[in-house]
């Protein structure tokens, strides 16, 4: 993955953020390397906790990176002052989880949309500016009448409609969709998943797509990346992730996902315990405590986050094993 | 399935929140039954009366605003509705028990653990306090909390395991019926799918009924046998999980099959429901799905569809499975 790739939108190397505390440093993105190419889907799928927000938020630089190095088009972000950064934000954006939070209720829905043409200063005049804000309802499927209505007048799935027409605004090319469907019912939740879909191929979009459904990521992405503890642990396409899973952990995440299958009742892998704590992690694989293949090595070295088969990565001492199915869930 | 007994018996239920600006018509007539050792899922989205049919059960609507018009719900060969506040004390725990979505806000943060459970044992039962200590720590061994941990607050638990103390409080006192509402939707994948274990173990070990409020049709796939589909206030279909997953015959139940992204298929497009659930102090005339239902034909708009099917129960004109109304 790593070869003269000029396809490659985002990339992160040995992208790291810890924050203090008083107990200590929480590890939230530790050594975290992905890369996205143009048009193209990265989920991070994890449990809460695992830091895949604050891996959106980092490459975004809404928090400064602890150490390691964020490349958008080739360009080091990280190196940025905060003016070239600000002309940066043109080309990426965010959508938040709850479109309950993330919309001023003071503002009309004509306002919200605008603000970012305001402050970008892209448009002169003010009949411009509406008509680009009228495109972007159209756009995003929300009716000319509610111009000037307010965001309490919507329920959750219009909301999240404004929140994409802000953050389209601008037209960047990137957007981190931080969990954008998790707050609304199936039934709408479809319409915007369809909607980000729709988006993508008309303006040929890149994202970043945070997620703890499985089914939604698997859906809408092309990569998909997992995390633990602050660290990635398994990368490779969504077919590879669902079809050959390769990581103790991932293998009985995937597991887990009730099923609507009524005819075939899988098994499921039940782990033990609950994810631990991230201030000063012990070294060793983080995953030890849970994973039931765990030995001595597992416990005191780190494992090495590599390519076990072409374009599919993965972070275990034993996932040869796990491969060939001599290391096999006991269920 | 007849010859079991038969739990709880809600028949006709209405349900209103009645405020100076309107009347919020949040259940509209539901019909339905748990029978001894029987699961049963409660689906359906934001609004769709869910969580206000179980807080009827548990006679712990809000009044006011909330008034049950109509109906009746039938516990142990009583109508329930006219408990006095006394009976009803003496219903929850010990006949009908619940368990909220938050962990967190069902848990007094200023007592320990120990605590909080055993003054539960005690009100509800004559037991001593080493009695009553006995049976909390026995119950939270079951759902796998050490016993170490009974002078800890709330706050030092992690979600699940708040959710496994949670769970024990609820059987405390060995309910009939265990309300289960959206039991797992705050927790991760892997930590559900150890509550939803313990809570199918501690079922059949107690041979308890259950009713889970939930709006995953995975979960329900997972843990029940019957399933009921709520919009607007009814139960628009409802059968074994089998015949309603396999064989949907409401258009909303089908249109929720359609708009979840399946996980063994490869990515075909989501067809999402258009619009979103009417307002519940304005519901439209006829068919409360008619809005948003793409086979809506004329007879919607003005009859309310009847109840239709023996087992495989589901309210609308059309009879979409056997080819009628398309």
């Amino acid at each position: 993955m790593d070869q003269l790739n000029n396809n490659v939108l985002i990339e992160t190397k040995r992208l790291k953020k810890y924050f203090p505390t008083p107990n200590g440093f929480l590890h939230a993105v530790d050594d975290v390397n992905i890369t996205i190419n143009k048009g193209e889907t990265l989920g991070i799928v994890g449990e809460s906790g695992c830091g895949k927000s604050t891996l959106g938020r980092v490459i975004l630089r809404l928090h400064d990176a602890t150490s390691g190095d964020v490349f958008y088009d080739g360009l080091n972000i990280n190196e940025f002052s905060e003016n070239e950064m600000r002309l940066m934000r043109q080309n990426m954006q965010i959508i938040f989880q709850d479109p309950y939070a993330s919309l001023n209720p003071r503002m009309t829905v004509a306002e919200i949309i605008e603000e970012p043409l305001r402050l970008h200063k892209i448009y002169k005049t003010k009949a411009e500016t509406r008509a680009r804000v009228e495109e972007l309802m159209e756009l995003v499927g929300l009716p000319m009448r509610s111009y000037n209505a307010y965001p309490h007048e919507f329920d959750g799935g219009r909301r999240q409609r404004v929140v994409i027409a802000r953050a389209l605004a601008i037209n960047p090319q990137f957007i981190v969709c931080d969990e954008p469907v998790s707050a609304l019912d199936v039934s709408v939740q479809a319409q915007i998943i369809n909607l980000l879909m729709n988006l993508q191929k008309q303006m040929d979009l890149t994202y970043m797509f945070i997620s703890h459904d499985l089914s939604v990521v698997k859906h809408i992405s092309n990569n998909i990346g997992v995390m633990y503890l602050g660290q990635l642990i398994e990368k490779s396409t969504k077919q590879e992730i669902f079809n050959r899973p390769l990581h103790p952990y991932t293998i009985a995440l995937l597991s887990a996902i009730p099923s609507i299958n009524v005819m075939e009742k899988s098994k499921k892998i039940i782990l033990k315990g609950e994810i631990t704590s991230p201030i000063n992690p012990k070294p060793g694989c983080r995953f030890a405590a849970r994973c039931p293949f765990a030995t001595d090595e597992c416990i005191s070295r780190s494992p090495v986050f590599r390519e076990v088969l072409p374009g599919h990565f993965v972070a275990c001492h034993r996932c040869e094993e796990i491969l060939s199915k001599t290391l096999q869930y006991d269920i | 399935m007849e010859n079991r007994e038969k739990i709880i018996e809600v028949k006709n239920l209405h349900v209103h929140y009645v405020t100076d600006d309107a009347t919020s018509k949040a259940v509209n007539g539901i019909d339905f039954s748990v029978y001894q050792g029987e699961s049963l899922g409660l689906v359906g989205e934001t609004g769709a009366g869910k969580t206000t049919t179980a807080l009827s059960i548990m006679q712990l609507i809000p009044d006011p605003p909330g008034i049950i018009v109509d109906g009746e719900i039938i516990f142990e060969d009583k109508n329930i509705i006219y408990n006095t506040d006394k009976e009803n004390q003496a219903m929850r725990g010990n006949g009908i028990a619940m368990i909220f979505q938050d962990p967190m806000t069902a848990l007094n943060p200023i007592m320990t653990i120990g605590d909080q459970l055993s003054e539960i044992v005690t009100t509800h039962n004559k037991l001593s306090k080493s009695e009553a200590r006995k049976r909390v720590v026995e119950l939270l061994k079951m759902v796998g909390v050490k016993e170490d941990r009974y002078n800890d607050y709330p706050h030092q638990f992690s979600g699940g395991q708040k959710q496994r103390v949670v769970i024990a409080m609820s059987l405390l006192c060995s309910p009939k019926l265990l309300i289960a509402d959206e039991p797992t939707t705050a927790l991760d994948v892997t930590i559900q799918a150890q509550v939803l274990d313990i809570i199918r173990e501690l079922r059949e070990k107690l041979n308890m009924s259950m009713i889970l409020i939930t709006h995953d049709l995975g979960v329900v796939a997972e843990t029940c046998e019957r399933v009921a589909i709520m919009y607007a206030g009814q139960i628009v279909e409802q059968g074994t999980v089998k015949d309603v997953y396999l064989y949907p015959k409401h258009p909303y139940t089908r249109g929720l099959f359609d708009s979840i992204p399946k996980l063994d298929s490869d990515s075909e497009e989501l067809i999402p429901i258009d619009g979103t659930i009417s307002n519940a102090s304005d519901l439209p005339t006829g068919c409360y799905f008619h809005p948003r239902c793409k086979y809506c034909r004329d007879i919607c708009k003005q009859k309310q569809p009847e109840q239709r099917g023996e087992d495989h129960k589901f309210m609308c004109h059309f009879d979409l499975f056997s080819g009628e109304g398309k």
